[in-house]
């Protein structure tokens, strides 16, 4: 199903929250929003939802307006970034639960919550007590418990947000081979670059309410809107001038033996390494490179810099993000 | 969805319609009438400044503050080393100690009179010091649980870093345990003050004609000397009083606030802690246990040793009273059960107010505890005792005042667990499809039936044990177990107050049994 929103705003107590947010979701397509806490990330799921009124602004579903559909007639699915299960039943009470007041007889009932078990990789818990699930089981029950129901739109916030280490990583691709293999139409909201971009057939950069910018992840990293959002997916060499921004990507900086520049610092990141050089005169430049032979800092370097990895932006006129 | 919303809304409405209407009716309208009576003289309003003046008012009003005061000072050096105890460590039988502790608060105040009664010997003359001790035995458990709820919720790691700062113990208590607990400490001290401030139950029984609070001479100049005019404005004096302490302490108890972390099963005591926890509980537990095992000593003891022939005498017809013992007890059941679910049906539409925040309707609800019991049962007499509503010779008025009385204790003990099923919780029910009636019955009922439970069982022990309102409007013919106790102790001879002896004693199972009952429920509840 085809998820639209229509210059859709929320105002709380005269505060701004969304502001003329309008984008699609194509049928079985993937969209990621991304953005700084206090956004408007989690509001914009709640709206789609139905769980938070609009102030304007149209929801549509497959062109229908379901502005004032209330939730548990809107057939969209959310996956809380707590989980929200309910502690007073068990595994198979919860991911029954939609089954259950959707009006499900009880064998109907059954083979749903096995089949949404088994889809998200917990077959055979049915019987559990959810206040003895790890984080992540209880985030995969949630899952669980949404799909269950057989949502037209599934609505993820911040589902890998409790998580950490190698547990993140492997729900975010069990996630993703789940969205693949049952091509939902899927809303998900995370603070988190690298999960959106994985996550994402599209991303949507929200800031301070607004979109800043809607595209695939290779055109939001080939070309960003603004130097805000340059920054805001991990860009560092920016130099504003005046109402332009000139952008130099980490990887077209190369520090060789030489003079002109010193080593500041040198960090691992897994198999990349982030050097920070400093020009005699004073400019700073991020580095990445890759293999084990690296400069150490205080090193006498110099620096090339390949002029493709080089280009303008628009300067945003409000405050950078953190 | 709009009649949905539309019944939802109705519900909202009623939710604080329904209190405040039985507020209204029995609560502001005996108290309207209480005033008038003290205000109106001969059609013209004035301050009954002769009552307010004489000499032996000012006397009561001194003994009254006076007594709250040390009886609070008292209560604090004898729970806070439990509260720590308790706050601080796990040991083996600790959940049975914290539920041992709470037993004396719901315990009838006449049944603990006649406990201390029952500690002193034969003929002594009753002092003060047996008042200012039955005061401690009651309001350990509040400091207990206020402190101790506190206490366990105060981050370890704060001590921890005064130390790894180089605070020795003492200054770690002095510079950061007390000033974090203060706050507690006050809030529970208030409350401690406002129960002992209006103590009538204790003291109608303990204090013989020497001493008398506030409350206890409203009760003697209307029931005994019937100058409704002197009550009414002693009860006017009480308000104020009363009126004050509440402002003070509903102050203190917000700042409650905040503060608390959760943290992990508390460590075993080690080294000196050891003794100290064995003390703090030992002697906590003998204090708490030895006036009921008096009390149950000595209704078995007859003129030639020991027997059961004081619980004999419930079957037997007495002087005392116009109905057979035995019968009071079944009135006290019914009166309790109509209590109960009069207590629930309001309680549970204002607790979801209160949870919803409307904060103002908690402060309204407790108000009659605060104004206490015994000037409500004489606001009743004076309220209903004409048309339009003439309850007066209505069995159904005591059950009403109960229930007034247990009132705020169902919508305090129903409000925590209705704001911890989270609005989370139903949104989550809703994104699956459960309708707002579905989310109240699938989700919201089902969470909250271990906290009704609870709610019953303190409401039901709380009107079982009722007696400040109910000795002034219970009707002769349908005695409750407090009133009998009451006039049996007003009696002399040994036997009526052996007779007394048996009737406590079999309240004091009654209202441990309901108590303990529903409290286990709230241990047996699954962790979240």
């Amino acid at each position: 199903m085809k998820l639209a929103l229509d210059g859709v705003g929320v105002t709380l107590d005269e505060a701004r929250i969304l502001e003329d947010v309008s984008v699609d979701v194509p049928t079985g397509q993937r969209l990621a929003v991304l953005g700084p806490s206090g956004s408007g990330k989690s509001t914009l799921l709640r709206v789609v939802a139905g769980l938070q009124p609009t102030t304007a602004g149209r929801v549509l579903l497959d062109d229908r307006d379901v502005t004032s559909v209330p939730p548990y007639r809107r057939g969209v699915g959310l996956v809380f970034q707590d989980a929200a299960l309910f502690p007073h039943r068990d595994v198979a009470g919860n991911v029954g639960f939609g089954p259950k007041v959707a009006g499900l007889d009880a064998h109907a009932r059954r083979s749903r919550v096995t089949e949404a078990l088994e889809l998200v990789g917990l077959a055979g818990a049915e019987n559990r007590v959810v206040t003895t699930l790890s984080g992540g089981e209880a985030q995969r029950v949630a899952l669980a418990r949404s799909l269950a129901t057989r949502p037209d739109v599934l609505l993820l916030d911040e589902p890998l947000g409790s998580l950490d280490g190698p547990l993140r990583l492997r729900l975010q691709e069990d996630l993703r081979a789940l969205f693949e293999r049952l091509s939902l139409t899927a809303v998900h909201v995370t603070h988190d670059v690298a999960e959106a971009f994985a996550l994402g057939d599209r991303v949507a950069i929200l800031r301070e309410g607004r979109l800043a910018q809607v595209a695939t992840p290779e055109a939001l990293w080939a070309r960003p809107a603004d130097d805000w959002v340059a920054r805001f997916l991990g860009l560092r060499n920016i130099v504003r001038h005046g109402d332009r921004a000139t952008v130099t990507r980490p990887e077209a900086v190369r520090v060789v033996q030489g003079q002109g520049a010193v080593v500041v610092s040198v960090d691992r990141d897994g198999p990349l390494v982030r050097l920070r050089v400093r020009h005699d005169d004073g400019a700073e430049l991020e580095s990445v490179t890759t293999g084990t032979e690296n400069p150490e800092p205080g090193d006498r370097v110099s620096v090339e810099v390949d002029s493709t990895g080089v280009f303008e932006v628009p300067v945003w006129q409000g405050t950078a993000p953190g | 969805m709009d009649r949905d919303r539309r019944a939802l809304s109705v519900g909202g409405v009623a939710t604080v319609a329904v209190p405040v209407a039985f507020l209204a009716a029995f609560f502001a309208w005996p108290l309207v009438a209480i005033l008038e009576r003290s205000l109106a003289g001969d059609g013209t309003v004035d301050l009954p400044h002769d009552v307010l003046t004489r000499r032996s008012t000012l006397e009561v009003a001194w003994f009254t503050l006076w007594q709250a005061v040390v009886s609070t000072a008292l209560t604090l050096v004898a729970a806070l080393p439990l509260a720590w105890a308790l706050a601080r460590f796990s040991f083996r039988g600790r959940s049975l100690v914290e539920a041992l502790v709470l037993v004396p608060f719901v315990l009838p105040t006449v049944v603990v009179a006649t406990a201390f009664l029952a500690l002193l010997p034969d003929g002594v003359e009753r002092t003060v010091w047996a008042i200012l001790l039955a005061h401690v035995f009651f309001n350990v458990a509040i400091v207990v649980r206020i402190v101790g709820a506190f206490w366990a919720g105060l981050d370890p790691s704060l001590d921890d870093a005064a130390a790894t700062l180089g605070a020795s113990p003492y200054r770690r208590h002095r510079l950061v345990t007390a000033p974090l607990l203060a706050p507690a400490v006050a809030a529970a001290a208030s409350i401690v003050f406002l129960f002992c401030f209006t103590s009538f139950g204790v003291i109608v029984v303990l204090g013989g004609i020497r001493y008398a609070t506030l409350e206890v001479e409203i009760y003697n100049q209307a029931a005994r000397l019937f100058d409704l005019r002197a009550a009414a404005a002693l009860a006017l004096l009480q308000l104020a009083a009363v009126a004050a302490t509440v402002l003070v302490s509903g102050r203190l108890e917000r700042r409650l606030g905040g503060a608390r972390t959760r943290r992990g099963p508390a460590p075993r005591p080690t080294g000196r802690d050891r003794v100290r926890v064995g003390l703090a509980v030992g002697c906590s537990l003998a204090l708490l246990a030895l006036p009921p095992l008096a009390l149950v000593v000595r209704s078995f003891r007859v003129a030639d040793g020991y027997g059961l022939d004081h619980y004999a005498s419930l079957l037997d017809e007495t002087p005392a009273l116009l109905v057979v013992p035995w019968h009071a007890i079944l009135n006290s059941l019914l009166f309790a059960g109509a209590a109960t679910a009069i207590a629930l049906m309001v309680g549970v539409l204002a607790a979801v107010a209160v949870a919803r925040g409307r904060r103002g309707l908690d402060a309204l609800l407790m108000l009659p505890l605060g104004a206490s019991a015994a000037m409500l049962g004489f606001g009743f007499l004076l309220a209903f005792d004409d048309p339009p509503l003439d309850l007066r010779s209505s069995v159904l008025i005591v059950p009403i005042a109960q229930a007034l009385v247990a009132i705020p204790f169902v919508v305090r003990s129903l409000v925590p667990a209705l704001r911890a099923v989270e609005a989370r919780l139903g949104e989550a029910a809703a994104v699956l499809g459960a309708s707002p009636w579905q989310v109240r019955r699938e989700i919201d009922l089902p969470l909250l039936a271990r906290p009704l439970a609870v709610a019953a069982g303190l409401a039901f022990a709380v009107a079982l044990g009722e007696f400040g309102a109910t000795v002034f409007i219970a009707r002769a013919d349908w005695p409750t177990v407090p009133v009998s106790i009451f006039r049996f102790l007003g009696r002399p001879g040994a036997d009526n107050v052996g007779t007394a002896m048996a009737l406590s004693v079999t309240l004091m199972i009654l209202v441990t049994a309901v108590a303990l009952a529903s409290e286990r429920s709230l241990v047996g509840r699954p962790p979240r």
